[in-house]
């Protein structure tokens, strides 16, 4: 699978091309020669990042929605997004596997990364790029199909699966780790669509996970479930963060503090502010961030 | 000077019942609009059922003669070989009138023997023919043999001539009406189940005429019409609504196929004509240059509903196809093709109903010319049902204006059935939940 891939210095390499001069905020002194041209606070970069992106810009026809957003994805950890809504969490989160290319009038400039190489570049096929990088939407999704069509169809799409036995499997391990087979090993052929919201949500992901991604992009997973299934799902993610990066959107500050251990502040198109976890949310360095985690507006 | 009452205060319950009556009676009133639009359509629908199948039964039923026939050797093979050709070639008209001469001996003089041979079908000499063929042993026996009816005495034994008319204005006279009399009284009349409706093509005799001509040559157009115009449609629409982008050129486009389907179908008649028949020098009156036609009038109304068939599929869905690396032909094909099929079946079946119906373009590429031969190929003559009924509509004849309405009975049932058709593929395209 990453054959052709280039080696995460290469894209330590490629990032300052962009005509970086200065770093305000902290970059990352232990990665010499990467100088930032961030207004970010916080530590933008980590070391071995899974992705990286650097000065994103997005236009949505004449609307400048992202400016100027660098940010690491960190390898077995799970990186939260918050920020008022129409911030552009959802637009950056969908820069990653470039699910901005489906919708007309967006264009996306910057450099982002996946294990080093650009996933903008043209001979990025975005089919293999949204295989490493699955997403799980804010509506539970499933196909209107059988549970076991739902999980099973990225497997084969992608030829991961030689046998029946192999789908079986595949089919199996997934929605073991998305914490459903238990509830659903009876009845594989019965509808996705049939299940509670909880129920399809964990499907989506199972689904997601299926084709065995390296990243997981989250887009408000749990907003239309009630507290025990969100329960289940931030276990879920928990446990998912042993094997994928994950990155969730949430308007949940709490469960932004559970699950995640890195948080990113988005403000009306700008990356503000990007820390620890605990730290944002105990000792917010900037003023926008302290306000919206405060409760004061957003 | 009158007390003026302290104006009530209202509470605002109090406001809301006093509104709720006018309310429900507005509502009520709708109801009662919506109910009697419906009446009156259905009520349309039963008159038109009732007119046109009270005047259209009587056409699936056709009135025989039994004639005492005598196959006379010299009279149909003098040369006594039975050879095929000569059996072929032999003058049936002979034993024919013979027959009637012996049922009615007292007839006598030119204009009444006339009537008398009158009395059957110009088709008794081909009965006979064929039962000699097929027994050749027939010949030098009698046998009683039923034969049709002609159209007028068809018409009489039906009651559809009123025999209180005077002469002169009856399509039978006064001698014929005796001798038909005569008949039935010998019970050699009898009215049975017009088999040859469905079993013949054209003719210029109402007793001989039948639809399987038309019906053939509707089959066969509408099958060119559905191979062509579903597909095309349906790639357009999928090229339209999933993959174009939306600029000038796909705008002109749409404008241009939304003027299409308003376009008067007789313009595609013409169009086909130039097109099909000048410039590629394909046959007239075949069902392939129809269905050609018919296709090009079905087209925007295929396109027109199954864009709106996938715009009905769920965003979500593609979302999901795509964020799982499907690539967009997969995202289509596997999700939202099979969500879209049962509107797209519906577009495709409205218009195929609207061919099914169609006869002004037809008209323009000679599907309306009068012929006998049932069609055996896509480019063989050949006429539709609706132009089959305008041909015999126009036709003078008492006795085809029960075979238009029985010719429209099998049009509304090939109608019928395509629809149960439509209804039996949605439900099996449709998700089982
Ligand atoms: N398809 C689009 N076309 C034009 N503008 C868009 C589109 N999608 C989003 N935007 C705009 O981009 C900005 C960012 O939107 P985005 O959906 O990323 O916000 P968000 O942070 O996810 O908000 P929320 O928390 O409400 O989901 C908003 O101002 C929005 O109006
Ligand atoms: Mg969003």
């Amino acid at each position: 699978m990453s054959t052709s891939i280039a080696t995460p210095s290469d894209a330590r390499r490629v990032a300052p091309s962009r005509g970086s001069v200065s770093v305000s905020g902290a970059a990352d002194e232990s990665l010499p020669g990467e100088t930032l041209d961030t207004k970010t606070v916080g530590q933008v970069s980590v070391a071995d990042p899974v992705m990286g992106a650097r000065v994103v810009n997005v236009h949505y026809g004449s609307k400048h929605a992202i400016h100027d957003v660098s940010i690491d994805i960190g390898r077995h950890a799970v990186i939260a997004f918050i920020g008022p809504s129409g911030c552009g969490k959802s637009t950056f989160l969908r820069c990653l596997n470039r699910m901005n290319d489906t919708i007309e009038g967006a264009k996306v400039s910057g450099l982002i990364t996946l294990d080093g190489q650009d996933i903008y570049e043209k001979r990025q096929d975005v089919v293999q790029l949204r295989a490493r990088v699955g997403m799980v939407f804010q509506k539970p999704n499933p196909f209107p199909k059988s549970i076991y069509e739902n999980i099973a169809y990225g497997p084969r799409i992608h030829g991961l699966a030689a046998t029946r036995a192999d789908l079986d499997e595949v089919v199996q391990t997934s929605l073991q780790k998305a914490g459903l087979w238990e509830e659903v090993k009876d009845r594989l052929d019965h509808p996705g669509t049939g299940l509670s919201g909880g129920q399809q949500q964990r499907l989506c992901i199972a689904r997601a996970i299926a084709v065995d991604p390296e990243v997981i992009l989250m887009d408000e997973p749990c907003s239309a479930l009630d507290p025990i299934a969100t329960a289940k799902i931030e276990d879920l993610i928990d446990e998912l963060r042993q094997n994928y990066a994950i990155v969730i959107v949430t308007h949940n500050m709490q469960q932004a503090a559970r699950v995640s251990q890195r948080t990113a502040y988005f403000h009306l198109g700008d990356l503000i502010e990007v820390g620890p976890t605990d730290q944002i949310f105990t000792n917010p360095r900037h003023k926008l961030t302290e306000d919206y985690i405060t409760g004061r507006f957003g | 000077m009158t007390e003026i009452a302290p104006k009530p205060v209202l509470t605002s319950r109090e406001k809301v019942a006093a509104t709720l009556r006018r309310r429900y009676r507005a509502e009520m009133r709708f109801r009662a609009y919506g109910l009697s639009a419906v009446l009156i359509g259905i009520l349309f629908v039963v008159l038109l059922f009732w007119t046109i199948i009270h005047k259209g039964y009587t056409a699936f039923e056709q009135t025989y003669v039994q004639l005492e026939v005598s196959y006379a050797a010299e009279d149909l093979d003098p040369g006594g070989q039975r050879a095929v050709a000569d059996l072929q070639a032999a003058n049936y008209q002979l034993p024919v009138r013979a027959a009637l001469r012996a049922a009615f001996p007292a007839v006598e003089g030119r204009s009444e023997l006339k009537k008398l041979y009158g009395l059957v079908s110009g088709s008794a000499e081909q009965t006979l023919r064929d039962r000699v063929l097929a027994k050749p042993t027939l010949i030098g026996q009698h046998e009683a043999v039923w034969v049709l009816a002609d159209d007028r005495i068809d018409m009489l034994a039906k009651g559809q001539i009123d025999r209180r008319l005077p002469e002169s204005d009856r399509a039978v006279d006064d001698a014929e009406l005796r001798m038909f009399d005569t008949l039935k009284a010998g019970r050699h009349v009898e009215i049975r189940f017009n088999s040859g409706f469905f079993t013949s093509g054209d003719s210029r005799e109402p007793e001989q005429a039948g639809v399987l001509g038309a019906l053939i040559g509707t089959f066969l157009t509408l099958f060119v019409t559905l191979v062509i115009s579903f597909p095309i449609g349906v790639a357009a629409a999928v090229y339209l609504e999933e993959f174009a982008r939306r600029n000038r050129l796909t705008d002109l486009i749409e404008v241009n196929i939304n003027n299409l389907a308003a376009v008067p179908s007789i313009v595609f008649g013409l169009l086909g004509l130039a097109m099909f028949i000048q410039f590629f020098g394909m046959p007239r009156s075949a069902p392939l240059v129809g269905g050609l036609v018919l296709s090009l009038m079905t087209l925007p109304t295929i396109i027109i509903a199954s864009r709106s068939a996938l715009k009905a599929v769920p965003p979500s869905i593609r979302e999901a196809a795509l964020g799982m690396g499907a690539s967009k032909v997969q995202m289509v094909t596997h999700h939202v093709l099979p969500l879209a099929m049962p509107g797209m079946l519906t577009g495709a079946i409205i218009g195929m109903a609207r061919a099914l119906g169609e006869s002004a373009p037809l008209l323009m590429i000679g599907m309306v010319a009068f012929i006998v031969d049932v069609p055996k190929g896509l480019t063989d003559p050949s006429t539709v049902l609706p132009v089959q009924i305008f041909l015999w509509a126009t036709s003078p004849e008492r006795a085809f204006v029960e075979r238009t309405s029985g010719a429209i009975i099998v049009l509304l049932a090939f109608l019928l059935l395509m629809n149960a058709l439509a209804v039996i593929l949605r439900s099996r395209f449709e998700r089982r939940w």
